[in-house]
């Protein structure tokens, strides 16, 4: 960790990192969230995937 | 897998339903986990294993999350073109497709944004700005708006059926300016670095932990758009049989007013 954190411009290193994964962890928690909504309204026999 | 109990409350009806609340199966679920293992693959090489560069320094580490991002971006627009063809040129006319062009195209304008966004970092700590209005950064954020519009036209009112050809059209136009982006760092003179992993040979000028890095990289990315693919196309179907559904209970009810 220290070693991560004594690179040259770390903020912009780290940030580019956590930016990237906060991104995609929200894009994929509304994808599940919108799915789990949408799933409760529908039977079981039209999910192709169930 | 997870699920509900729903009890009815209705008279005529007392059974209890069991729902899967879930868009996942065992498949999407190993590959989630696989994709996470590699992610943290790819952190453990693009932030500790992999060395420092001799002229970026460790700047070069934001390259492992801008370079696939930006790839699986254009992979994610040409699923798209790709589904929008079979949609719109097949004998089925399936949904399917339509379905797959749709949750593509979210993915690959997140991806978008994220390259746009780590570019600008690695920007700032290399040329010293965060833009510039240079042709391979000016063609891909043209490429970004152009997905954005995609994506409000797939938004548009009208039947699935309205959507998924007027989309397959615009999806099919946009995805010629991918090439644009690829060969903009030749056609014009450019800020932007030409292609770094093969040069113009086919010769392989990176090191062999960076390299590897950058593979790690691709592969994470390359599971992580499979995964969001199989869930939001899901999402979309439900979205449209809910659409159905609603139609269908509104004309219902309009018959039973007439009837009446």
């Amino acid at each position: 960790m220290a070693g991560i954190l004594a690179l040259q411009d770390a903020g912009f290193i780290l940030g580019s990192y956590a930016l990237t994964f906060g991104v995609i962890a929200g894009f994929a928690l509304r994808v599940l969230s919108g799915g789990r909504r949408l799933a409760s309204r529908i039977d079981d026999d039209d999910k192709y995937w169930s | 897998m997870t699920t509900s109990t729903t009890t009815s409350t209705g008279p005529a009806d007392d059974r209890t339903s069991v729902r899967d609340l879930s868009t996942g199966t065992t498949a999407t679920r190993v590959l989630g986990a696989a994709t996470i293992v590699t992610m943290g693959w790819l952190v453990a090489f693009g932030l500790g294993f992999s060395p420092a560069d001799r002229d970026q320094e460790d700047a070069v580490r934001i390259l492992y999350m801008h370079v696939p991002t930006a790839w699986l971006a254009y992979l994610a627009f040409v699923v798209t073109a790709v589904s929008s063809a079979i949609y719109l040129f097949g004998k089925n006319h399936s949904l399917g497709f339509d379905r797959i062009a749709g949750a593509s195209a979210e993915i690959g304008v997140v991806f978008m944004a994220l390259t746009l966004a780590t570019g600008m970092l690695w920007g700032k700590l290399t040329w010293g700005v965060y833009w510039q209005w240079d042709a391979r950064l000016t063609t891909t954020a043209l490429l970004f708006v152009s997905y954005i519009g995609y994506l409000a036209v797939r938004g548009l009112g009208g039947s699935h059926d309205q959507r998924a050809k007027r989309s397959a059209v615009v999806g099919l136009l946009v995805v010629i300016e991918i090439p644009l982006v690829h060969f903009s760092v030749r056609m014009w003179r450019s800020l932007h670095q030409e292609a770094s992993v093969l040069d113009s040979d086919g010769d392989v000028n990176m090191d062999g932990l960076m390299l590897f890095s950058l593979f790690v990289g691709v592969v994470a990315f390359t599971l992580l758009y499979v995964w969001l693919l199989l869930h939001r196309s899901r999402v979309i179907a439900m979205e449209d049989l809910l659409d159905d559904q609603g139609l269908d209970r509104a004309l219902d009810e309009r018959r039973a007013e007439r009837a009446l």
